[in-house]
């Protein structure tokens, strides 16, 4: 089986974010695999593993110049990566990333495609799903378990209630959420693997993607970006055995208690 | 009043239309002049999408045990063939932002996220918190309509137009092929003690500072005693303390309680979005720099296994 897990590489979240004059997230700095697409990754290994076959494509969109974030993705385990890099993506909102990644995806002609249900920079939360409905697959998102039997698959997948199971045929694409395996650590020889493995760099004009990308093909701008309106810090207290009462009196003064 | 026409996707769940759905229509009515609603299902909802302020309820009926992302998708794409709103409005939900996903693609058109609030300026402005909250992003479509706009629960109140039973119109799926193939073969129900997460008037969260899962039965047993509901960072779920659904921020729910508790979490801006708009915090962390000490009205400098038991003796003492 083969398996698709895309990928991104983001801005460090523990480190301070900043935007643009043109209000773009600033990416200037060391950019690192999502950890969220960690997840996608181990599952990919692992149904990879149990089909007793196959291989597992990582594919990205973003700048080349920094690739450490999916030579990790391949320290794991993974045994190709398609990049598409180019600077007329800049300010290419989810649905041109969608497209772009979608192109990629057809040379693969996978069996499944993996994703992280929403990437931990920009959140929208929307480009695995738009990807299926180009790629004219199925989709099952939030999903907490995913097995694959025959061209079957099985996803427990999250709700508000509970857990709902729901299978597909394959291809299709599953969004995975933190928690669903644990994600290895690369091993020593997995990183020395790594750094031979192909990766392959792809253009817009290779996917013939032209005029959909871009600030342009997004058709959505931001118009200002305005600082909230901030919550006033209130009362600190080091506890020093009163930490509850001081509580309980809080909650009394809002009548709570 | 710039725009005409709002649809707003309504989502059934145990046989009333959800709150966020409510709080959508409500909305959309002081933007636009007509309003219209898309939902699924076999349930009736025509008095209540009138009562918040539809007039047409599009019904794309029975899903035969299909995940609606797809299909409802296909059904509103067709209705916008015949006849395109300024915008459609969808809840932030597992089936909306599929629905809206899935709407995009198939219309070839953009959509905005995590929106939380929607003013008319000479067409749609949305409003996006970005970092934690701290600044506010707008936005909007420059290109030919309908946007598509996902917008996050809480953001608006919610208030009965008093309206007529909106008019229910079919709206067929058609052949969907490949893509329309997820089924939905079980439903399993977490039962939880006490009010919801999204309603409760108190929340207790917990976070890592609890030190391990087992910890977690203190927050747990403090929400109970408030008669409130237990809540958890991102990062105990993601380690798996507890389950997805208790989680609150981005990722997780948006709360706005009279009074939220937050044991042993930091404060991380992912945490933030999801509570900053509860109307009393306290917070109770080791880490007297914690940025979650930032917005509590309330700040406890200490362990969080210490003042939590003790808050705990002092609630059960008060109750008997």
């Amino acid at each position: 089986m083969n398996v698709v897990v895309c990928v991104k590489q983001i801005p460090d979240p523990a480190a301070p974010q900043s935007l643009d004059a043109s209000y773009n997230l600033n990416r200037s700095g060391k950019l690192i695999l999502d950890e969220a697409d960690t997840y996608g990754v181990e599952m990919a290994l692992q149904l990879v593993d149990k089909a007793g076959g196959g291989e597992v494509t990582v594919v990205s969109m973003g700048s080349a110049s920094d690739l450490a974030g999916v030579r990790n993705a391949l320290a794991m385990g993974a045994a190709k990566a398609i990049i598409v890099s180019d600077e007329t993506l800049r300010g290419t909102d989810a649905l041109g990333t969608a497209k772009v990644l979608a192109a990629a995806i057809r040379r693969v002609n996978p069996d499944l495609v993996l994703a992280a249900t929403e990437s931990s920079d920009g959140y929208t939360g929307t480009t695995p799903v738009q990807l299926a409905e180009l790629l004219a697959m199925p989709s099952i998102t939030f999903a907490k378990s995913v097995t694959v039997t025959g061209d079957t698959l099985a996803v427990a997948r999250q709700t508000e209630a509970g857990y709902d199971e729901v299978t597909a045929p394959l291809p299709a694409v599953v969004t995975v959420t933190a928690g669903v395996v644990e994600p290895r650590y690369a091993s020593f020889k997995g990183i020395m693997a790594a750094k031979s493995k192909p990766v392959e760099i792809l253009s817009v004009a290779d996917l013939g993607l032209t005029d959909q990308v871009g600030p342009a093909g997004a058709r959505q701008q931001i118009v200002d970006v305005v600082t909230a309106e901030a919550r006033q810090a209130g009362e600190k207290f080091v506890d020093d055995g009163d930490g509850a009462t001081k509580i309980v009196a809080f909650l009394e003064s809002i009548k709570v208690l | 009043m710039t725009l005409n026409t709002l649809w707003v996707v309504v989502e059934p769940a145990n046989g009333s239309l959800t709150t966020t759905s409510l709080e959508l229509l409500s909305h959309a009515r002081t933007l636009a002049s007509t309003v219209a609603a898309v939902t699924w299902g076999t349930g009736d909802h025509a008095a209540q999408a009138g009562e918040y302020g539809a007039t047409t309820l599009y019904s794309v009926g029975d899903l035969g045990g299909a995940l609606p992302g797809a299909p409802v998708a296909a059904a509103i794409a067709a209705l916008v063939s015949a006849g395109a709103p300024d915008a459609i409005l969808v809840p932030t939900s597992y089936d909306g932002r599929d629905i809206a996903a899935r709407l995009s693609a198939r219309l070839d058109r953009p959509v905005l996220t995590n929106v939380t609030g929607l003013v008319d300026e000479d067409g749609l402005v949305t409003e996006h918190p970005i970092f934690g909250g701290t600044q506010v992003a707008r936005a909007r479509f420059s290109a030919e309509g309908p946007g598509i706009v996902v917008v996050r629960a809480k953001s608006f109140g919610v208030e009965s137009s008093g309206g007529a039973p909106a008019t229910v119109v079919a709206a067929p799926v058609g052949e969907l092929g490949a893509l329309g193939a997820a089924r939905i073969t079980a439903t399993h129900v977490e039962e939880r003690e006490g009010p919801k997460l999204e309603e409760a008037p108190v929340v207790v969260s917990g976070g890592r500072g609890l030190g391990d899962a087992a910890r977690y039965a203190l927050v747990e047993e403090a929400a109970r005693l408030l008669n409130g509901a237990a809540g958890a960072s991102r990062a105990i779920v993601d380690a798996g303390w507890v389950p997805y659904s208790h989680q609150v921020g981005q990722t997780g729910k948006t709360v706005k309680p009279t009074v939220y508790i937050a044991c042993g979490i930091s404060g991380a801006t992912q945490h933030m979005v999801g509570m900053k708009g509860s109307k009393n915090i306290v917070a109770i962390n080791k880490d007297p720099d914690a940025p979650i000490f930032q917005i509590a009205d309330l700040g406890i400098v200490g362990d969080v296994n210490t003042v939590l038991p003790s808050l705990i003796e002092a609630l059960k003492s008060r109750a008997s």
